[in-house]
């Protein structure tokens, strides 16, 4: 039920993630989801894709440094409290979430958020044990 | 191998003697030939005849690169012009440039020394070395290239650069000796990674590096990278080229100095005062058989020490310690002396760490700045930032516990650190003093 996210290195300077996203036009590959993450100097590019071979191949060619993670891609309902609701499960049983960020597509009407959490399995498992929907990777990448 | 075990494995004794006369020899040419060695001699009262052992040699004042640029750029030769062969020069990575000569025995003299580097550094007659220094002005290509069919050996002149057509030769030909500067050797890896080329299918077995100064922590890197066994070799165009001194692949500790050549020195670059063996101080070099451009007590600026004892390998030779800096490299940061080199130390001890790295110097109001840059490969990056941020705080905190010295780590995008096809940009300073 995981998903893999391609993490870019950037440095914090103009232009930098519009050259990421044109390597990717030109590699034809679909850009799903992405956040940034920066400091004043770097910042790390996380993005899901629907060709995780072809980007990271594309980037590398181009000098830069990238790498894979594992994540969690998991339908939020779209009314207030819904984020709520599963950050608090996963905080009861003692899961630190690193980061998360929203998914540009919807699924039905629910959005959809990804999560990079360390313990992933046992996340997983407690999050659909709880009538959480964890969409899985191929679905993700295609959605 | 040793190539010329006469010479190479002599008692010191016969060995002293030897250098005796031949520096008797060059003293008297330079003060016949040469106008600015004459001077100098008359200035300080010494006459040719006062040079009666090699601790008179210490009698006579030092010739600096700026005495070299002042007769740019034949003033020093001690032969004719129609005695010259060959013409180099040094890059002037400090202003102008200097010029060198050699006569056809110099060329011969230099083969042969190179053909003896690269027989230390496992070399044979059945190899193929791939040499991928420059060739041109900068000694170190061709030097190592006369060596090399000196020795019986096969050469590739690839020279630098056009890396990938490098890579496609090694796979083509597969040469077994690689010649070339240590950074230029990482970025050759670094292309075969991309090109999907591993080093452990291709033939080398050993490689002769030099002409920059790198480290122990750099050696590992190259070794374990491409599955060779890595060693220093020495040389400046001022003293020769290549192939003033190497390490022998028996101990790989420490370079063996041609002293049948060559007399080499330890001096406190400030006080000028000759040290002894095992004290680190500025390498000073006079040449004792070289005809067209002889120097005495050459200041080469190049930090290392001298080590007397006897090696493994049976070379009587002195050794000198792998040069750890230049004295013009050196900065002075808030008053620590700081050597590029022992950042590159500190860097290679952490495993996460490419080599690849610069300094830059500022001085903002009174205060002056170090800014370390740092390149992100695959091994150090993380999706999390604080752990990069972790990974800042970790290289700066060993800079400090290390050198003493306050830095500021900013880590960079590979490749944005200039890699240069010979020499690495490793300093930038920006004070303006
Ligand atoms: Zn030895």
């Amino acid at each position: 039920m995981r998903a893999e996210q391609i993490s870019v290195f950037l440095e914090n300077k103009a232009g930098r993630l519009a050259e990421v996203a044109a390597i990717l036009t030109e590699a034809d590959v679909n850009i799903r989801a992405l956040a940034l993450a920066d400091t004043s100097d770097f910042g790390v590019l996380r993005l899901i894709v629907n060709d995780n071979q072809k980007a990271i191949q594309a980037l590398k060619n181009r000098g830069f440094t990238v790498s894979k993670t594992d994540v969690v891609a998991v339908e939020v309902e779209d009314r207030p409290g819904g984020l709520n609701r599963i950050l608090d499960i996963l905080h009861q049983a003692g899961i630190n979430v690193e980061y998360m960020y929203a998914f540009v597509q919807h699924s039905g009407k629910n959005a959809v958020m990804i999560f990079k959490i360390d313990a992933i399995d046992e996340a997983i498992k407690l999050l659909q044990k709880n009538n959480v929907t964890v969409i899985e990777g191929s679905k993700v990448y295609t959605m | 191998m040793i190539l010329d075990i006469g010479f190479e494995t002599m008692p010191r004794e016969d060995l002293e003697a030897i250098i005796l006369r031949r520096l008797k020899a060059t003293i008297n040419r330079v003060y016949a030939n040469v106008p600015f060695y004459r001077k100098k001699f008359e200035e300080n009262h010494i006459m040719p005849k006062d040079i009666k052992s090699l601790e008179d040699l210490k009698q006579i004042p030092f010739t600096t690169k700026a005495d070299l640029r002042d007769n740019y750029p034949f003033g020093m030769f001690a032969v004719p012009m129609d005695n010259v062969v060959r013409i180099h020069a040094s890059s002037g990575t400090t202003g102008q440039p200097t010029a060198v000569g050699y006569t056809a025995r110099d060329i011969n003299t230099w083969a042969e020394l190179m053909a003896r580097a690269l027989a230390a550094g496992g070399a044979t007659r059945g190899d193929i070395i791939h040499n991928a220094y420059g060739y041109g002005l900068f000694t170190g290509g061709l030097g190592v290239h006369y060596g090399a069919e000196k020795l019986g050996a096969s050469v590739i002149p690839v020279s630098g650069g056009n890396t990938k057509r490098q890579i496609i030769i090694m796979k083509d030909f597969g040469p077994t000796i690689l010649a070339a500067t240590p950074s230029y050797t990482l970025h050759l890896a670094e292309v075969a990674e991309e090109m999907g080329v591993s080093f452990h299918d291709l033939k080398f077995k050993f490689g002769i590096f030099g002409a920059e100064p790198w480290s122990e922590n750099m050696r590992q890197e190259i070794e374990h990278k491409l599955n060779i066994t890595a060693v220093d070799i020495y040389g400046l165009s001022e003293i020769m080229g290549p192939g003033v001194a190497i390490e022998c692949h028996e101990a790989k500790k420490g370079l063996h100095i041609f002293e049948d050549h060559f007399i080499p020195e330890i001096i406190d670059p400030e006080t000028e005062e000759v040290l002894p063996y095992g004290e680190t101080g500025e390498l000073v070099f006079t040449t004792i058989t070289k005809e067209a451009f002889p120097v005495i007590r050459y200041r080469t600026r190049d930090i290392t020490s001298l080590n007397p004892e006897p090696c493994i390998c049976g070379r009587t030779h002195i050794r000198m310690n792998r040069v750890t800096g230049r004295t013009d490299d050196m900065l002075i940061i808030r008053g620590v002396n700081v050597f590029p080199s022992q950042i590159e130390s500190v860097l290679m001890e952490m495993d996460e760490v490419e080599p690849y790295y610069q300094l830059v110097v500022d001085r903002e109001g009174n205060l002056d700045t170090l800014t370390v840059l740092v390149e992100v490969g695959e091994r150090l990056f993380s999706d999390e930032v604080k752990v990069l941020q972790n990974m800042e705080r970790k290289i700066s905190n060993n800079i400090k516990e290390y050198l003493g010295v306050s830095a500021k780590v900013k880590l960079v995008e590979p490749k944005v650190i200039a890699r240069s096809q010979g020499k690495a940009v490793r300093v930038i300073d920006n004070r303006k003093i």
